[in-house]
């Protein structure tokens, strides 16, 4: 059986390695955990940690090392052995590790009391002891005295203090051999003895011992000493030495050692009688020149990884955290680059791609990522002074100054959505300016107040939701009040170049309001806005929006129908011809959860690419000859990720639906009724009707409730709201906080698509079973997506009803808050933000319309149906209106 | 009984069956829908800040609720029932503003309720003890965790603070009458050692040695404490407390906690607990899992011999605890097992040396 021995690195010991104490006293910590980590690497199981050092506050620096220790995963997985020769340093190095230590040293050498004393706290701590041969007489030298000293302070740890034996661990004491002394000439023998002893009689204990202290007289030349400590460990872990300070990496294999001194050495080691005319000291002595300048052994520490390509490199050091080679590591991908961001863009960002999967995966936990982020930091910053020369010379040369700004952003409050807004961040800042993401739902007044605090250089507004427009023209308006003088960037879904001209800008006169239409304009307008030209940017776009409010000015004098004419030319059904299907069923069906495999087989991918800015019809888009490879690409990292969301249930999708009895009235409500007796109204789905001019034959001024039979006729109207999107956020966020902007993103457009698949999905359930007006439908994917199928399922919010408060009666009527967990803001936002929601409309003559602009009659005809004042119909509705409202301001 | 009786029943009804703990406390508290006033009581009245959420206060402030809680839990069927005192130490009360004094008080006060309820439960079934466990939380501050991203060394309590924190807490449910103490919901075993050597030292001063139950959380897939230990690891680095029981706690559900359970019942010379959550929270963060999808997969691992004690925690409600002691109830427990004797350390991982 071949005997267990553990290495203990000890280079991490002040008195043993001169490298790691200049380190310590010059207080550069990074470079002394790169030790622990070498020491590790090359195969030390424990790590021997000594400060005593008398430049040194011992017990601050053990602290101080130990804390930074427990931060490195690939160091902290060895325990550690808390070596010093005063108690307080030992004690202060116990509160600071998690895990079981081991304490170098305890003995009796100030007496028995202090010994079982220091014995009881170790054990209150939760460690094991080395306890060295030493009473009050002094260290044991002889074997006797060792196997002495080791029995008695065995007995009193075991049977008077109830220590564990199996946690003692002596340390007979190892001392240098080779001296010229003749009482050294045994020491070796003795400790060997000592051990072999100490194993037969005491039982579970272990033996330990520092092992460069035999070879002390040889010191300077290293290759000798190196075969010394290899050959007494021979002898010594035959007679049962269980572990040893070594320096692992460095020891050359006994049988390796040139027959010739190793011979010499044993006979030291073993003080054998003398075989030549002089002492085995001398004949050793007069032999070590020859081997001195031998080479050192390489280094065993496993350095494979430094062979890699720069980027490999790079991405080893992110993955594990290393930030002993980043400098040089940055500084060659920099030189190979063609600008200092290409290496940001290119392998920091792949790395960091890794670093994300492999936390995905579980396969990195929390100190890892969070050292791999200050890698990346570390890396980056290394490289902004020449990101910084890069544009100095720029201007050197006579280019334009492009200074790297800071843009705050921010998605309006009542407004979740931040896809559009987080893909503008990425690009602002991998063309270096910093970006200051407030993320979702922010009220203005911590906009305003953040973008104080941070002295930004311009605030971006997101917003997908029409409410969302009301509160970037608060947020102007604010602006003004409180004079502020920067750029205002406006962007997200439902913003327009109009909605900014004619509502934003003429609030906010201190400087440029800016309407960016997507993130690829994003760059451009920021550094317009930046730059030397940008008085020139501004004032055309000022002139611009001139011409966009006077052209809405014009808009104006298009052809209107009023409400009453409106309503006389309402887009006419005949319902005995075709009459209203009734549903199987009527109230509520909950589906909670619903299967993601079903939805991801009905993804609309179009939508998808779109939203990274890719246009073109799936799957054409993946053959087209300009975006082609960069659509694979994503679409190839989209359907991984939508493989992992499946299999690992990233999202949860429910939905709940429902059928009501249902009739339209004159003025275009729809009335949803309690039961078949049509006699209790419990909710009014309220509608609006298209106003411009209809001047063709056939042409109608079209209401949603046009599509529901009036009173007399039964008719039935359904409901949904659906949400994919259980868990996005919290995905989202995850890879956020990994720097991993890129699977954030994708993570959170693909719970949208999955979302709309799910209405989809439902929807054709609606048709063909659980309405039924369709039971014999047969269509494929592409035709649901054309559209091709009877009934439609408009959204509160879009054209056919552009009034988003209708969810609050939809979602009343669905009791779609408790059933799905869904939930509205204040601006009718739906959360979590992947859901979508809608009536059904079962008449084969029911199509998808634009209400398009309205008028005042209508708005105070439809603020009466509902119950509100007319000033907050005009707020609701005001994206539709087509006048300008007299603001309450 | 007294406390020595209480204690020498404890260990021969865990020889005998699996034992039950309660399950959570926060999602009962919450159900009440306390309002601020409820928690500031009269003696806090005008109390600095916001008092709502402080859900161990209540000991003081609302101690109908908390012994109904008890007595909810003791009815559904739970042996042992937990002192409402997770987060009564100074260093987490502080967040409230809560004095030394307080704290002491919400811990005694806290055993006292817990204790007067088990007795009556005790006097009415003889034949089945109820115990009361004095509950120790984690803190919101970690001694291996570095509270700063920029300087991994920082940290923002010492050793010694969190050790008095916990000696004051330790000390105030000793007085209060607690049969054992719980350290639970353990996200660094730094801050749990503290209490241990706390708890140690108590008993070398003369305060009479109670069971110690010492309960982790692995807190994700990576299958590692927060802090970074593996399961063995974290056994290794607690074992010197010599526990009544080890086990773990909150962060999964009973499906995911199940292989770490496992492995303590390998490495672990004492009883094994477990109180996972009610499966994982929804996005909304509310727990789903239904009393008889925990008692089934419970039922699982007492059948499979890995566990001595069973309860709940985030999620868990008396009706789940009912569920889980009706299916486990005849079930022998897990036997303990000898493990030979070894030098055994920690660091992240374990150390073994045979």
């Amino acid at each position: 059986m071949t005997p267990t021995f553990i290495n203990i690195g000890e280079r991490t010991n002040v008195t043993g390695s001169a490298k790691f104490k200049k380190l310590i006293v010059e207080g550069n910590y990074t470079e002394a955990l790169a030790v622990a980590r070498q020491q590790v690497e090359a195969g030390a199981q424990i790590i021997d940690v000594n400060m005593d050092e008398g430049l040194l506050d011992s017990q601050k620096a053990m602290t101080t090392f130990l804390n930074l220790m427990a931060a490195e995963p690939d160091i902290a997985r060895v325990p550690v052995m808390i070596d010093s020769s005063k108690w307080e340093v030992i004690e202060a190095g116990l509160k600071c590790v998690q895990g079981k230590a081991i304490v170098n040293s305890i003995s009796m050498k100030e007496g028995v009391d202090i010994f079982k004393a220091h014995a009881r706290a170790c054990m209150r701590y939760g460690a094991a002891v080395v306890v060295m041969a030493f009473d009050e007489a002094g260290q044991a030298d002889t074997a006797e005295r060792k196997i002495e000293i080791c029995t008695r302070a065995y007995h009193i740890l075991v049977d008077e203090v109830g220590f564990p034996p199996e946690d003692i661990i002596f340390d007979p004491n190892i001392f240098a051999v080779a001296t010229g002394i003749d009482e050294h000439n045994n020491y070796a023998v003795d400790f060997i003895e000592g051990t072999r002893a100490i194993k037969q009689t005491l039982p579970y204990a272990r033996v330990s011992g520092g092992v460069s202290n035999v070879s002390f007289s040889f010191r300077g030349n290293e290759p000798v000493r190196r075969a010394i400590h290899s050959v007494f460990l021979y002898h010594a872990i035959q007679a049962g030495m269980d572990m040893g300070i070594v320096n692992a990496g460095d020891l050359p294999v006994y049988d390796d050692i040139d027959a010739e001194l190793r011979q010499a050495v044993e006979d030291v080691i073993l003080n054998r009688p003398q075989r030549h005319n002089v002492s085995n000291t001398e004949y050793l002595v007069d032999l070590a020149p020859k081997y001195k300048g031998e080479k050192g052994q390489v280094q065993v520490a496993n350095l494979a990884w430094r062979e890699g390509t720069v980027a490999e490199r790079l991405k080893h050091a992110l993955v594990h955290g290393i930030t002993e080679y980043i400098d040089a590591d940055t500084e060659e991908a920099r030189k190979a680059a063609a600008r200092p961001l290409h290496v940001i863009e290119g392998p920091l960002m792949a790395g960091m791609n890794v670093v994300g999967d492999l936390f995905g995966a579980g396969k990195m936990f929390l100190p890892q990522v969070v050292k791999s982020a200050r890698v990346m930091k570390q890396s980056v910053a290394y490289l902004m002074p020449y990101m910084e020369a890069e544009k100095e010379a720029h201007v050197a040369a006579g280019g334009a100054y492009q200074a790297a700004g800071k843009v705050l952003m921010a998605t309006v409050k009542g407004d979740v959505h931040d896809i559009g807004k987080n893909i503008v961040g990425v690009v602002l800042q991998c063309n270096n300016y910093e970006v200051i993401d407030l993320g979702v739902m922010v009220p203005a007044d911590r906009i305003l107040a953040e973008a104080k605090a941070h002295n930004v250089d311009m605030i971006g507004l997101s917003g997908l939701i029409t409410p969302s427009l009301d509160e970037m023209v608060f947020v102007a308006r604010e602006m003004q009040r409180q004079g502020f003088d920067i750029p205002l960037l406006i962007g997200g879904a439902t913003t327009s170049k109009t909605h900014t001209a004619v509502k934003i800008e003429p609030g906010y006169a201190n400087n440029q309001v800016v309407y960016v239409l997507d993130a690829s304009r994003a760059v451009g307008v920021v550094s317009n806005l930046l730059g030397d030209e940008k008085e020139t940017f501004k004032a055309e776009t000022k002139a611009d929006y001139e011409k966009v409010r006077l052209a809405y000015g014009k808009g104006n004098s298009q052809p209107r129908s009023s409400l009453e004419e409106a309503r006389a030319n309402k887009f006419k059904i005949d319902f005995t011809a075709e009459p209203p299907v009734a549903p199987s069923f009527l109230g509520l069906k909950t589906f909670s959860p619903y299967d993601l495999h079903d939805l991801a087989d009905h993804i609309d991918w179009t939508p998808f690419f779109a939203t990274w800015e890719l246009a073109g019809k799936f799957p054409a888009i993946l053959e087209d000859e300009i975006v082609g490879e960069a659509a694979t690409s994503l679409y190839k990292d989209a359907r991984e990720m939508l493989a992992k969301i499946l299999e690992e249930k990233w999202f949860e999708a429910r939905g709940t639906i429902g059928f009501w009895p249902a009739n339209a009235t004159e003025d275009d409500d729809i009335e949803v009724y309690e039961d078949e007796s049509r006699s209790k109204v419990i909710a009014r789905f309220q509608t609006l009707r298209q106003q411009m001019k209809k001047t063709r034959e056939g042409q109608s001024n079209t209401a949603l409730s046009d599509f529901i039979a009036p009173k007399g006729t039964p008719d039935w109207i359904g409901g949904f709201a659906v949400t994919a999107g259980h868990g996005e956020m919290e995905i989202a966020r995850a890879f956020k906080a990994k720097g991993d902007d890129y699977n954030a993103i994708l993570s959170t457009a693909l719970a949208d698509r999955l979302a709309e698949a799910f209405a989809e999905a439902l929807h054709k359930k609606v048709r063909r079973e659980l309405w039924g007006y369709a039971a014999d439908e047969k269509l494929s994917v592409e035709d649901l997506i054309a559209e091709k199928y009877k009934g439609i399922r408009p959204a509160p919010g879009y054209p056919a009803q552009p009034d988003h408060t209708e969810k609050w009666t939809l979602f009343d009527l669905l009791d779609a808050r408790a059933r799905t967990g869904m939930e509205l803001t204040e601006s009718l936002a739906m959360t979590p933000p992947a859901s979508v929601s809608g009536l059904y409309f079962a008449h084969p003559k029911a199509h998808y319309f634009g209400v398009g602009k309205i008028e005042k009659d209508q708005v105070a005809d439809y603020a009466r149906r509902k119950g509100w004042a007319v000033d907050e119909a005009e707020r609701w509705l005001s994206p539709i209106l087509n006048y300008v409202p007299q603001l309450g301001l | 009984m007294n406390r020595i009786e209480r204690i020498a029943a404890l260990k021969q009804s865990a020889k005998e069956r699996i034992l039950i703990l309660d399950g959570s406390w926060g999602v009962m508290i919450q159900r009440r829908g306390l309002d601020e006033a409820d928690f500031l009581g009269e003696r806090f009245k005008g109390h600095k800040g916001q008092m709502k959420g402080n859900n161990d206060i209540l000991c003081l402030t609302r101690p109908d609720i908390i012994a109904d809680l008890h007595n909810q839990y003791y009815a559904a069927g739970a042996d042992i029932s937990e002192t409402n005192t997770f987060s009564a130490t100074t260093i987490a009360q502080d967040d409230y503003h809560l004095d030394l004094q307080a704290v002491i008080d919400i811990n005694r006060e806290g055993a006292k309720i817990a204790r007067k309820v088990a007795d009556e439960w005790t006097a009415k079934e003889p034949n089945k003890p109820r115990f009361v466990a004095g509950s120790i939380g984690p803190l919101n501050k970690m001694l291996s965790m570095s509270s700063d991203v920029n300087d991994p060394g920082a940290r923002l309590v010492t050793f010694d603070q969190v050790y008095q924190a916990y000696r004051e807490q330790v000390a105030a449910l000793y007085e209060g009458g607690v049969d054992l103490y719980l350290i639970e919901t353990i996200t660094d075993t730094l801050n749990c050692k503290a209490a241990i050597k706390a708890i140690l030292d108590l008993e070398d001063e003369g305060q009479e040695a109670l069971p110690i139950w010492i309960s982790g959380t692995i807190t994700d897939r990576s299958g590692r404490t927060l802090s970074g230990q593996t399961a063995e690891a974290f056994w290794n680095s607690v074992r010197h407390a010599k526990p009544f029981a080890v086990g773990f706690n909150c962060a999964l559900g009973a499906d995911l906690m199940r292989p770490h359970i496992a492995e303590l019942a390998r490495v672990a010379d004492c009883l094994v607990a477990a109180y996972p959550n009610a499966g994982l929270p929804n996005a909304m963060g509310q727990y789903d899992e239904q009393p008889h999808e925990t008692a089934h997969e419970l039922h699982e691992w007492a059948k499979d011999g890995i566990v001595n004690i069973l309860g709940g925690c985030c999620g868990t409600t008396p009706d789940h605890i009912k569920h889980v002691a009706d299916e486990v109830s005849g079930i022998t427990p897990r036997q303990i097992p000898e493990r030979p004797k070894a030098l055994r350390l920690a660091g992240l991982e374990p150390f073994e040396l045979t």
